[in-house]
């Protein structure tokens, strides 16, 4: 299978940093009503098939990635804690043989915290499995209701016990700024949520995606989403609380204690590389960019047409990755080092952003910069698409 | 040829919707110029613009022939006016082309100003009036309301007005009778020297400019040379005919009669309205009288959104230009907008359509500044007179000793309870009354107001206080000195010079306290709080501020899909192009034109 490697294109000085993967099964029970995920819903899924699938995919992959280590695998959805432990176990293993993993690998999945699914978290963690990331969502049983989920808080609670007894590291969602929510209701909610004493915490704003049956109801007037000045005390209020419990922001949405953040994600955020496989996952092979078919049954039959499941394959001109690089990095409290973006891009440092603008938001301490460091501030975090919208200087039309 | 006794010149007089168009096509239908298939609705309207509105721009002319009751043929030549006061000067020339008019009116809506504008004007021409009551078939017809209304309102007889549905073809055949029997045969001697009046032109891109023409004395025909003696140029007629409504070449047109002309003339600013045309060989001895030069009255700027279509709008309003010689332009600069056109324009009306045809016809988008009128500034220390088009013009007040500004009579109709809250508007937009009359539920009302109170949004007001039943002429009685002062903008400390506009002093503090609230409203959020203010030189009269925008972030990014992020920087970077920086703000264009749209509810 590795015999597709004089083929591979250019990967430019990545080489050697640690690749990640990423594994989308598509399966849900039900589709959540805030959800713009690729999830869908099927009778009867057949895993020999998938299984099938999903190694000749990452075969596809591993010969044009050919030799570089592993520093995470990420089962995402739709809800993976679906996947029976053998699949997930069989995948593991076949990333193994690809790939040399590195000595501390995550591999994540993310589960729905019930009580079949907690069932199968010892066996996960036997097939490889050292991180899970819980949907919880909510610790109010009507909201999981609004959310159309389908656990309740003590379902959800007990699965959090299992699942911290079973993985080494444990992280769960919860959804806020949701409609009604003060900022006492969220400060409660939060507070509890960190005394469970997870080292990570994905904190999400309810966001209205087009296409959800919540965009619907907003259109319809049933649903009043949260307003931009409650939404940004929230959020103030979010990033206090976490920094106060030593599990700060590191992300926009994402708290971790030292040394807990997700790797994988950060491979996104650093602009990594990284192999994604499975109905509707995206990769980024250097400077080449991937996509899978969406719909399951145009996957499986791409693998049998194509042996992959790529529905576009697309090379990546230096300001797109650039450009690219900056819209990802910004998210991070660590900023971005300008002088790694433009080498890995092969664009100038100047090129990358708008120095007036730069100095502008700098002014207004929306933005911190040293030398080729820079970081926007957590007083710019809930306003970054504005901030990136100034600062970004390279034009879409040279992204087309 | 045609003997002088067997022509009728005839307009019609209608208020927008009343029907003129209809009852012209039909008019057309009867007597043969069309048949059924080729009859397009409101033939006589040829813009689109035209067609949607009801409102005729361009003067048109049909020739109908008509074998009345007495077995005699007549030639009809209906003239097609446009309808509106921005066209006044027009008007006037095609009436003066005409012996009679038919006035008509609707049986539910009774008679209206604009109408009563037009046939007062008509009257003046001394022209015959042919009623015509129409829509008779309507169910809220009143017709013998609306006959005494005529008689009581503008005092003619009206017992034998015809009762007519233009639209479902009642009593046509009798209004084309009436036309003969009331309206008098045209005067005039074919063996006098050429007088032919120019009535109208337009550019049509196979024969050059179209000439409209009243021959009043002479003969005009091809292979003439002519000679325009306001404008002086010379040319040779190539072709002479008439509408019917298509084209038809004629040998001639002699005294009396109406038609086209064209004479290989590419530019349409040679041909003025109501010069005189005559013969090189044998001209007359004076020109016809009643010529003006017309005069743009309303003054905008015309921007293009785009920087880039800067070309596309020069192209685009030379084409318009072509057809329209009252309309103006010249090359402008503004800080903030780039390169673009002040226009200068008959009318708010005429203002609208231009802008219209310009967005619609040449798909341009347009950033237009807030209308403004012709002042006339003294300056200090005899230094003479200066016409000012643009505030952005506008002199240091230590230089100006005083300024005048054109003021119109206005007549307003509506129904009387209306009447209290439009005596308010003119009151507050500095209007002077003169007038004040009660005719059956109607109010009748005179204001002198000063054109830049009416310019800004006054029509739009009188509308909406008036739920649309209000109607307004107005037209312009001269240069008044007024207490005027130059009020700017201010975004965020740098002064918007699009909307700086020229106010009086009294009404200055609500015009920037209004203009300010609207902005706050109009401009997004940013990074930063923008304050927004209205000054007079430095002192700032209004102000308000737009908080600092608070959330704006994607809240979820990963399964490392950057596509989307993607697009939605994309988007921003698109929209902000639609927007105009004035110092680090982003003005979208539509809050150029809202801003000066200034409800007072």
């Amino acid at each position: 299978m590795n015999s597709g490697a004089d083929l591979s294109p250019p990967v430019r000085g990545r080489g050697d940093e640690l690749l990640a993967l990423y594994i989308h099964w598509p399966f849900c029970v039900s589709k959540c009503p805030y959800c713009d995920f690729n999830s869908h819903v099927r009778e009867g899924v057949d895993v020999a098939q998938w299984q099938a699938a999903l190694l000749v995919d990452m075969a596809h992959e591993a010969a044009l990635l050919p030799g570089r280590e592993l520093g995470s695998i990420f089962f995402g959805g739709g809800t993976p804690s679906l996947m029976p432990p053998a699949l997930v176990q069989s995948l593991i293993e076949q990333a193994a043989r690809h790939w040399r993993f590195s000595d501390d690998i995550e591999i994540t999945l993310e589960a729905n915290p019930s009580s079949v699914e907690s069932a199968r978290f010892a066996d996960l963690a036997l097939a490889g499995v050292n991180r899970v990331s819980l949907g919880l969502q909510a610790l109010d049983d009507d909201v999981l209701a609004f959310l159309g989920r389908a656990h309740s808080v003590t379902e959800a609670l007990a699965a959090l016990a299992i699942a911290q007894d079973r993985f080494a590291r444990v992280s769960f969602d919860l959804i806020y700024a949701r409609p009604g929510q003060s900022l006492a209701d969220w400060e409660r909610e939060l507070t509890r949520a960190l005394g469970f004493g997870t080292g990570h915490l994905s904190l999400y704003q309810l966001t209205i995606e087009p296409g959800t049956r919540f965009e619907t109801l907003v259109r319809r007037g049933d649903l009043v989403p949260a307003d931009d000045d409650h939404s940004a005390d929230l959020f103030d209020l979010t990033r206090q609380i976490t920094a106060g419990a030593g599990v700060p922001a590191y992300e926009i949405s994402n708290h971790a204690c030292i040394g807990e953040q997700s790797r994988h994600n950060l491979t996104y955020w650093r602009y990594g590389d990284y192999a994604g496989i499975g109905p509707g996952a995206h990769g980024r092979r250097g400077a080449m960019a991937t996509e899978r078919h969406r719909k399951p049954e145009n996957f499986l039959s791409a693998i049998v047409r194509n042996g992959n499941g790529l529905s576009v394959e697309r090379p990546l001109d230096p300001e797109t990755q650039a450009m690219e690089a900056l819209l990802m990095g910004l998210r991070l409290a660590e900023g971005l080092d300008l002088e790694r973006v433009a080498a890995r891009a092969g664009v100038p440092q100047s090129a990358l952003i708008d120095d007036a603008a730069a100095q502008r938001l700098t002014r207004i301490g929306l933005l911190e910069r040293d030398g080729a460091r820079i970081t926007v501030t957590p007083q710019g975090m809930p306003v970054l698409d504005a901030i990136l919208a100034d600062l970004v200087a390279i034009e879409p039309a040279a992204t087309a | 040829m045609t003997e002088l006794k067997h022509i009728r010149n005839f307009s019609i007089i209608a208020h927008i919707d009343h029907g003129k168009s209809t009852l012209a096509d039909r008019l057309i239908q009867q007597t043969g110029g069309l048949t059924e298939r080729e009859m397009s609705a409101q033939v006589l309207d040829n813009m689109d613009i035209e067609k949607e509105r009801g409102i005729t721009i361009k003067a048109q002319t049909v020739r109908l022939n008509y074998t009345a009751k007495d077995g005699q043929l007549y030639e009809l030549n209906l003239m097609d006016t446009p309808g509106h006061v921005d066209f006044a000067y027009e008007v006037s020339r095609s009436l003066a082309a005409c012996e009679g008019a038919l006035l008509v009116v609707d049986a539910a809506q009774g008679v209206e100003a604009q109408t009563l504008a037009n046939v007062y004007q008509s009257i003046e021409h001394d022209h015959e009036i042919v009623p015509v009551i129409n829509k008779i078939d309507l169910p809220a017809a009143e017709p013998e309301k609306v006959r005494k209304e005529i008689e009581d309102i503008i005092g003619i007889d009206a017992s034998e007005a015809v009762l007519a549905s233009a639209k479902s073809g009642i009593g046509i055949a009798d209004i084309l009778e009436q036309i003969v029997l009331k309206i008098p045969p045209p005067k005039g001697d074919r063996d006098a020297p050429l007088e032919a009046m120019l009535v109208d032109s337009w550019y049509d891109p196979y024969l050059g400019v179209v000439i409209l023409v009243r021959v009043v004395n002479g003969v005009i025909k091809k292979g003439q040379n002519i000679k325009f003696m306001a404008g002086g140029t010379e040319h040779l007629v190539d072709r002479v005919g008439c509408m019917r409504p298509k084209i038809e070449t004629l040998p001639e047109l002699a005294a009396g009669e109406i038609g086209f002309i064209t004479a290989q003339i590419k530019d349409i600013s040679q041909t003025r309205v109501g010069d005189t045309i005559t013969t090189v060989k044998n001209p007359a001895a004076a020109p016809l009288p009643g010529f003006k030069e017309v005069q743009p009255v309303v003054f905008c700027g015309l921007f293009p959104v785009d920087a880039n279509d800067f070309d596309k709008l020069r192209d685009s309003i030379s084409k318009l230009r072509l057809n329209d010689a009252s309309f103006s332009f010249e090359m402008e600069s503004s800080a903030a907008l780039g390169f673009g056109f002040r226009c200068g324009f008959l009318g708010l009306l005429h203002l609208e359509i231009i802008q219209e045809r310009l967005t619609r016809e040449y798909d341009l988008d347009l950033i237009t500044t807030a209308p403004s009128v012709v002042y006339k500034i003294q300056l200090t220390h005899g230094n003479g007179e200066l016409e000012l088009h643009n505030p952005a013009d506008m002199p240091d007040p230590t230089k100006i000793d005083e300024i005048q500004e054109p003021w119109i009579e206005a007549v307003i109709y509506c129904p009387d309870e209306y009447l209290g809250s439009i005596l308010k508007l003119c009151q507050d937009r500095r209007g002077i009354q003169k007038n004040l009359t009660y005719v059956g539920g109607r109010a009748q009302v005179t204001y002198e107001l000063p054109l830049n109170e009416v310019v800004f949004d006054f029509y739009d007001r009188l509308k909406s206080i008036s739920r649309g039943y209000a109607s307004f002429d107005y037209y312009q009685i001269g240069y008044r000195e007024g207490d005027l002062v130059k009020m700017s903008i201010m975004v965020n400390a740098e002064p918007v010079d699009a909307l700086s506009m020229i106010v009086h002093r009294g009404t200055a503090e609500s015009r920037g306290r209004g203009m300010c609230e609207r902005l706050k409203d109009l401009i997004p959020r940013h990074l930063f709080k923008i304050p927004i203010q209205a000054a007079i030189g430095g002192k700032v009269i209004a102000r308000e501020t737009i908080a600092a925008m608070r959330k704006d972030v994607t809240a979820k990014c990963y399964g490392g899909d950057i596509s989307r992020k993607k697009k939605l920087l994309d988007k921003q970077k698109e929209g902000k192009k639609r927007m105009r920086e004035y110092g680090s703000v982003s003005i979208p264009q539509e809050a150029f034109i809202a801003a000066l749209r200034m409800g007072e509810e």
